[in-house]
């Protein structure tokens, strides 16, 4: 079978271009805290939502609804309302990360299938075969701290589909187990579905150089009309030791696309697309290329070849976990 | 306030000692005025072997000397070596800590569990759902802020669970596939040569303008500050959280058990509690930005006592 392609939409309209672009799947959130990219301007209201939903099923898309931070204590009703409102949109599935709102869903909403949110780190095969026994969930999305034979593994011990990021964004640290964020700025992937917010971005200039501070911490420095990524913290350039430089990771992002027939031959059902923040051409374009290389790969084609370097942040690109050496 | 009921544990180790200095480490713990000991290998695998043939004894003589004792699990469990390892934790025949939620996935069902600061228990929701299969205890995670821990403690007590926050020490902030401290020598993880050995308390990692930020451990990233509860204890204590965890540095933290149970004794006061730990903990800079609820690294003590920052 085709691998399925999943496809971010911040918008309405990101949506209908993915839908046209030839995505199999559309994954997106309501507009508020209750999603992974809670960001001024995105995500869907519930009449946009309902519209969205309809829209993709015409088209023979299905919708996936993300509803993948942490409720905050005292205010679940906030989540089960998005998960109530999803039943309700006829989205095919929510994408959730937090146990308790797992077992509410499967408790109020048992028809309505439940995927288990990259922000859970579910990272093995016994993991996920006991949030399958707990809470009936159908699909995992793999944390990106995993090599593709880690990948294989876990498919070959599960009945649970693994879907797998392949573009876009790259955590380096295990999704939903992270609270830099926080601790500098207070808001984090977790509790507010943000990480490295702009808010507290801060930029300097002096003598010819310009500095990114997050939260007053300098966490990139380049020369004047360098370019300048945006200084998501686990990205930064520090100093330990005697070294300096980007000691997490470099300003990369993940980029599997030559990976997708060793993902296939590992067993994994979708290939998920990073970027709700995006624009509906960028989204556009990158369901495209990877239309084509899934319908190759189907096909017994070859992969295109370097498709989307330009697409990519800083026009440096990873493969992140899935290659051994990268830990 | 009363805050004689309120127990210290001392969480695992979060870093890689030499065996002779894990074995002192232990032997002293038996000593300290504390409750409760939470040992084995949280961070990494890789280190288990160095020492853990020393786990039981230790275990026996924390025990003989009152301590109740929990052994962790793996904060992620990736490898099928390690997933085996999670999967055996409960033949030790002490109480489990779950750390990854791997950890519950293999113990027998129906026998009881701590869970550790590291799986997010965010809301009641969880908490239920936790106790439902047999948490008695759970460490909330360091990245809550007051407010919810207070109601967090409350379901928790209605629920039957004790509810602990994290007291003291760096910050557990992200874990990885990828070691950081083998990354910074040119290393790859399988061929790691060991390189967090020599970072006690972690590698700190500082911002281009020399600003300590972070502290690099492995596959860990912690914060480079020491999270200290002082000024929150009778907050904490009022909310029913009924124990404070001490997470094991290498300098002064005898002295620091110490403290903390003489301010749970009345005979030190939140001011007295956060200028002796500074004392005893020498050059670190302390937080409680989490718990008062702005950001992680900020600390009463600047405002509250009219220090500069």
């Amino acid at each position: 079978m085709v691998m399925e392609i999943v496809c971010p939409a911040g918008t309405p309209a990101a949506l209908r271009a993915a839908v046209k672009a030839g995505a199999h799947t559309i994954y997106c959130g309501f507009a508020d805290e209750t999603n992974a990219r809670n960001f001024p301007g995105l995500n869907f209201d519930r009449a946009e939502m309902r519209e969205g939903v309809a829209f993709a099923h015409q088209h023979g898309a299905k919708v996936l609804i993300a509803i993948n931070t942490y409720p905050r204590a005292g205010d679940e009703a906030l989540w089960h309302a998005a998960v109530r409102d999803a039943a309700g949109s006829g989205a095919d599935a929510v994408i959730l990360a937090d146990p308790g709102l797992l077992q509410y869903a499967a408790t109020h909403h048992p028809d309505l299938r439940r995927h288990l949110s990259v922000q859970a780190a579910a990272a093995n095969a016994d993991i996920v075969n006991f949030y399958q026994a707990e809470f009936g969930i159908k699909r995992v999305v793999l944390p990106r701290v995993l090599s593709v034979p880690e990948i294989a593994l876990i498919n070959a011990e599960t009945t649970v589909e693994t879907e797998v990021f392949v573009f876009g964004g790259l955590c380096v640290m295990a999704e939903g187990r992270c609270s830099l964020s926080s601790y500098v700025t207070g808001k984090s992937p977790n509790m507010h579905g943000v990480c490295s917010p702009p808010d507290y971005v801060k930029y300097y200039e002096d003598a010819g150089r310009l500095d990114a501070q997050l939260g007053g911490y300098t966490i990139h420095r380049v020369g004047r009309g360098d370019p300048a990524p945006y200084p998501t913290l686990c990205k930064g350039c520090f100093s330990a030791g005697d070294k300096q430089g980007h000691l997490f990771e470099d300003p990369v992002s993940l980029n599997a696309e030559q990976l997708i027939p060793q993902l296939a031959k590992a067993g994994v059902t979708a290939l998920k697309i990073e970027g709700r923040q995006r624009s509906r051409s960028y989204v556009a374009q990158v369901v495209r290329n990877f239309r084509a290389a899934v319908d190759a790969l189907e096909a017994g084609q070859p992969m295109p070849q370097g498709m989307l370097t330009r697409l990519t942040e800083g026009q440096a690109t990873t493969t992140g976990a899935y290659k051994k050496t990268w830990r | 306030m009363d805050l004689t009921p309120m127990k210290l544990t001392i969480g695992p180790n979060q870093f890689f000692w030499k065996g002779d200095d894990w074995t002192e480490f232990y032997a002293a713990m038996a000593q300290a005025p504390i409750d409760r000991v939470v040992l084995g290998e949280l961070v990494c695998s890789k280190r288990l072997p160095f020492y853990g043939d020393r786990i039981p004894e230790a275990i026996k003589a924390l025990q003989d000397a009152g301590k109740q004792v929990s052994l962790t699990s793996l904060a992620l469990v990736t490898l099928k070596r390690e997933r085996k390892m999670t999967g055996e934790l409960a033949e030790m025949g002490v109480e489990v800590e779950v750390n990854d939620l791997t950890a519950l996935a293999g113990l027998p069902k129906g026998i009881g569990f701590s869970v550790g600061p590291l799986v997010n228990v965010y809301n009641e929701g969880t908490l239920e759902w936790l106790a439902g299969l047999g948490a008695t205890r759970i460490c909330l995670p360091p990245e809550l802020t007051l407010q919810s821990v207070k109601v967090l403690a409350r379901k928790a007590a209605d629920l039957g669970v004790a509810a602990e926050v994290w007291g003291y020490g760096r910050l557990p902030l992200a874990i990885s596939g990828r070691c950081y401290h083998a990354r910074l020598h040119g290393r790859a993880k399988d061929n790691c040569l060991f390189a967090c050995e020599d970072d006690p308390d972690g590698l700190r990692v500082s911002t281009l303008e020399d600003q300590p930020f972070l502290a690099m451990n492995g596959v860990q990233t912690l914060s480079d500050s020491y999270a200290c509860a002082a000024f929150q204890i009778e907050a904490l204590a009022e909310a029913g959280v009924s124990a404070l965890r001490l997470s094991p540095h290498s300098q002064g933290f005898a002295q620091i058990c110490q403290l903390f149970r003489q301010r749970l004794d009345g005979a030190l006061d939140e001011t007295g509690l956060a200028s002796g730990v500074q004392d005893a903990a020498k050059d670190v800079r302390l937080s409680d930005g989490f718990l008062k609820g702005a950001r992680g690294a900020d600390w009463s003590g600047d405002t509250h006592k009219g220090k500069e920052p």
